[in-house]
């Protein structure tokens, strides 16, 4: 990140959003809504005087609610750039209209309590979309705890926990009374593979970072014992398969097979009431602490940026690649590609891969002057278009505008969105819109001519 | 207000306190409970797999009853009894050949006008907190609640609360100012049909369920099925004997907290008819004797 | 001995299908019914491998094992199966099945008991509790089973000497007569 913030061919805008995109492949009209962070990026130095001095302290997002954050404060600690923001929502200064702090003692002076938003609009040749993916919310399974019970955590939470940045300093301890565990169960597929209260895909990513958690738990605190209760383990990866062994073999962890039904709390312990299918018993751990790996969902607001972008996306809200073998980085709409777990759930490898092919695919537009279409679109004749816009319509790429043409409203094609599919041509009842190459006229006209041949060698009867 | 009210077998003899206090709680509420005349039992769980037809069957011919009374509403404390009429009820909406089926077996024309209420929902709903709160004669605070709801939230067709963690009853008993625990057993099994044909499994079954109330602090364990009832009350002792404990937790029919409340009789709410006997708890936590302010 | 997979391999899936409306087939046995299940320590067959004899087109097994009788139809597994197959449905099928076969059943005391409940509706209209138990316990051979309980319950006046015989007996006999084990033919 921080290599990609100095490079001088790369203009990273942080703390903005995509708020409006329009036109097409190599010319995208991209409006940006730069919010104001109250710092200014000029001059500040990050030396980090006004997080330490800032009265006010929320719950942190980043830490998932384990630790805490000021009202001025940098996002996480690898942040790029190196400068705080301000969360008006919180701050004193904004809410109150007192303290002023943080202004006082910056030696920069860049604190700007009146710092507006700004809105940018720019031309853009190729859009990459990397916007991610954020955790499924468990407390829908009320047989797990319903989310009341303090030491039943995800995956994320137990990362924050073994970060020694993080807020409990890489201790893992239980949430509830702060004492370390012993035995900790990790629950696999929670909220994945499930067509009643989850989803019915696989997240992909959790096996292997369980795994890897139940290393690093064995590693640090050689005295906790792991349990993992999963249903299938994917390992299909470069020395994953070894990666599964290794966590069972050299650190300890058990493997049971099954889900599991309930968890419920009994005296300062929870109860983890599962099944072993491969004995064909019903087991039921002790356990200090639970972390469920949770299913991998789409951003929030996935739906919305879709869009925005005009890209479609599937009932899960993960972008739809424009062919699922051959296309995996491209969205539909020219010109717009998709790298990560926006467009399903990836692992670091796989992200990496798709982000250098989208990125290529992207520079092969911005490489040259010009675009070379696929001849096989649709065209309308605007002196038999009788403006009805149903074409409009049933257009699936929102290529078909409505403009004039001497005086009378009809439909256009625009040529770089269309994909040729022929949806319009179906719909046209005055045969106006046409594949071009395909009309009604070239058709009959082949398929007259076919007959021709075949009735010449004899090998059909036609009357007259 | 007036609802039809289908006692069913057990209110009648194992389970008389739950009917005695249903009654006793309505007429207070100033609530007319018309029994369906000359009801029939229900089919409970044995029908459904020893013959599909009588399991509809019965269970129609209540519905039928009730119509042709002129009720449009029928109130079935026991849970099954409810399921089962809910259920057939909502089966020849959707089936017009079972409707038939059903009319040339047991007679009459059913025409679709029963709807059946859970106990839990009518006293939410149609009778509504407030009216709860203002029947409030004596406070059940101090007495520390596990409410037991069973299979209840699971079974076919029953939709009025969460599945995992429901609150209804809890709800209601806060109307009257009891203390609700949470506790982890609330919607465990009881072994309700395996009573009398494996005592054993259900014993151990029910002996969990004491367990893990006793474990967060309950004093008394309150239900709303005769089944749930009779393991968790008249088994008690069995289960002393069998595991070596020494439970005494008084199993209590809401409708009889409700009772209480209310400062009914304790003879009128069958509250002298519990194998474990409340008296001591009740004396001891001072709710019969402190009037609320 | 290896065990022989069977042609039509969907027949028995088939059939389950068509009594109970459950799919064996979308069960990836991933054992959370097995977990939940009140009485699988009892079971001889835990219920995730009840569902893999159906897939597997094995009915034998099922159809004379305990578990299906020691179910108590909870609904627990119904209720929390990822693939939203109604297990306890499948468990009620296994039972129709298994009368229907005539091979003496896991658990001959519950079916007589489930026959003696009915007997009792059809004599009186409504249960008699005392009368069932009393029953039961004599047809089982454990005439003295409960009977601690009986003066207790007695006592606080739980139990019922007569029963109550409804006026509409003869609907109740009717209804009984003609009514069919099956709303659907099994075929």
């Amino acid at each position: 990140m921080t290599e990609s913030s100095r490079d001088e061919n790369i203009e990273l805008m942080t703390y903005s959003e995509v708020i409006d995109v329009k036109g097409f492949v190599g010319n995208f009209d991209v409006t940006i809504r730069k919010k104001p962070r109250y710092v200014d990026l000029t001059k500040c130095t990050g030396c980090g005087i006004c997080i330490e001095k800032c009265p006010t302290k929320v719950p942190s997002e980043w830490d998932l609610g384990l630790g805490m954050r000021k009202a001025i404060y940098k996002p996480f600690g690898q942040a790029v750039p190196n400068v705080p923001v301000i969360d008006k929502e919180n701050c004193r200064f904004f809410t109150t209209g007192k303290c002023k702090v943080c202004q006082k003692l910056c030696p920069a002076q860049a604190i700007n309590y009146e710092e507006e938003e700004e809105f940018i609009k720019k031309k853009f040749g190729a859009i990459i979309v990397a916007t991610g993916f954020t955790q499924f919310d468990p407390s829908i399974y009320g047989e797990y705890g319903g989310g009341r019970f303090k030491d039943v955590i995800t995956g994320l939470h137990l990362e924050r926990m073994l970060d020694t940045s993080g807020p409990t300093g890489g201790h893992v301890i239980r949430p509830s009374d702060h004492r370390e565990p012993k035995n900790i169960v990790f629950i696999q597929c929670v909220g994945s593979r499930d067509e009643q209260k989850g989803h019915p895909y696989c997240s992909r990513i959790c096996c292997m970072y369980t795994a890897k958690q139940a290393i690093l738990l064995k590693d640090h605190f050689p005295d906790t014992q792991s349990y993992i209760f999963y249903i299938d383990i994917r390992a299909g990866g470069k020395n994953y398969e070894e990666f599964i062994k290794r966590a069972q073999r050299e650190y300890g962890a058990i493997y049971i097979r099954g889900r599991v039904s309930k968890i419920y709390e009994k005296g300062d312990k929870l109860i983890v009431r599962g099944v072993d299918t491969l004995v064909g018993k019903q087991v039921e751990i002790e356990a200090d602490l639970v972390v469920l790996a949770t299913a991998v969902v789409p951003q929030p607001d996935a739906k919305e940026l879709a869009k925005i972008l005009n890209i479609p996306h599937d009932q899960y809200g993960f972008y739809t690649e424009a062919h699922p073998k051959l296309q995996p980085v491209e969205s539909v709409t020219k010109g717009i590609f998709l790298t990560g777990s926006c467009q399903f759930p990836k692992d670091i490898p796989d992200s990496v891969a798709t982000t250098g092919a989208a990125s290529i695919r992207a520079c092969e537009i911005l490489s040259k002057d010009e675009l070379i279409l696929d001849p096989k679109i649709a065209s309308i004749n605007p002196d038999v278009c009788s403006g009805c816009l149903n074409c409009l319509e049933v257009c699936p790429f929102d290529a078909i505008e409505k403009t004039e043409v001497n005086g009378k409203v009809v439909a256009q094609v625009i040529p770089t969105l269309c994909h040729g599919c022929g949806n319009c041509a179906a719909t046209c009842r005055t045969k106006a819109a046409n594949v071009e190459g395909f009309t009604d006229d070239q058709i009959y006209a082949q398929v007259a001519s076919i007959f021709e041949v075949m009735r010449k060698e004899r090998l059909i009867e036609l009357s007259d | 207000m007036q609802i039809g009210y289908y006692p069913g077998c057990s209110l009648e003899s194992s389970a008389k306190e739950f009917d005695l206090s249903i009654q006793a709680i309505f007429k207070e509420l100033e609530i007319s409970l018309k029994e369906i005349p000359d009801w029939s039992c229900c089919g409970a769980s044995a029908a459904h797999y020893l013959n599909e037809e009588l399991a509809m069957a019965l269970p129609y011919r209540n519905l039928l009853k009730a119509e042709e009374s002129g009720l449009d509403q029928i109130l079935s404390p026991c849970p099954a009894c409810y399921s089962h009429l809910k259920h057939v009820h909502e089966e020849v909406v959707k089936d017009s050949h079972l409707l038939e089926r059903l009319q040339n077996l047991v007679g009459g024309e059913y025409q679709k006008k029963v709807t059946s209420k859970h106990l839990l929902d009518f006293l939410k709903k149609d009778v509504g907190f407030e009216r709860l709160k203002s029947s409030m004669k004596i406070s059940l605070k101090g007495l520390r609640i596990a409410s037991y709801y069973g299979c209840l939230t699971r079974l076919p067709g029953v939709d009025i609360d969460d599945i995992e963690n429901p609150v209804l009853m809890d709800e209601i008993l806060e109307a009257f100012e009891g203390e609700t625990i949470p506790w982890s057993h609330k919607t465990e099994c009881c072994g309700a049909s395996l009573s009398l044909t494996r005592t054993e499994i259900a014993l151990r079954l029910t002996r969990s369920i004491l367990e893990s109330a006793l474990d967060k602090g309950a004093d008394c364990i309150v239900v709303v099925c005769p089944l749930c009832q009779s393991n968790l009350d008249t088994r008690q002792r069995d289960i002393n004997k069998k595991y070596g404990t020494s439970y005494e937790i008084p199993i209590l029919y809401l409708s009889q907290l409700i009772g209480l409340a209310q400062g009914l009789d304790f003879k009128k709410i069958g509250l002298d008819r519990l194998i474990i006997s409340p008296k001591k708890l009740l004396t001891q936590k001072g709710v019969t004797l402190s009037p609320s302010p | 001995m290896s065990y022989l997979i069977s042609k039509d391999i969907h027949q028995f899936r088939n059939q389950i299908i068509s009594i109970s409306g459950e799919d064996a087939s979308k069960c990836i046995q991933c054992g959370k019914c097995t977990a939940g299940c009140p009485v699988s320590p009892e079971m001889d067959i835990q219920p995730n491998q009840v569902l893999r004899f159906i897939q597997i087109n094995d009915p034998e097994p099922l159809l004379k094992c305990k578990t299906i009788w020691i179910c108590a139809s909870c609904q627990t597994c119904s209720v929390r199966c990822p693939e939203e197959i109604e297990i306890a449905k499948i468990m009620d099928s296994l039972r129709k099945l298994s009368l229907e076969s005539q091979a003496p059943s896991g658990e001959e005391r519950v079916v007589k008991f489930d026959n003696l409940f009915l007997d009792s509706i059809q004599k009186r209209g409504r249960v008699h509790e005392l009368e069932l138990v009393m029953r039961y316990n004599l047809t089982t051979f454990q005439p003295f089973k409960d009977a601690h309980l009986g003066p207790l319950m007695l006592s606080r006046g739980k139990l019922s000497f007569l029963g109550h015989k409804i006026k509409g007996l003869d609907q109740i006999k009717r209804i009984f007569k003609e009514s069919k084990r099956f709303l659907r033919s099994l075929e």
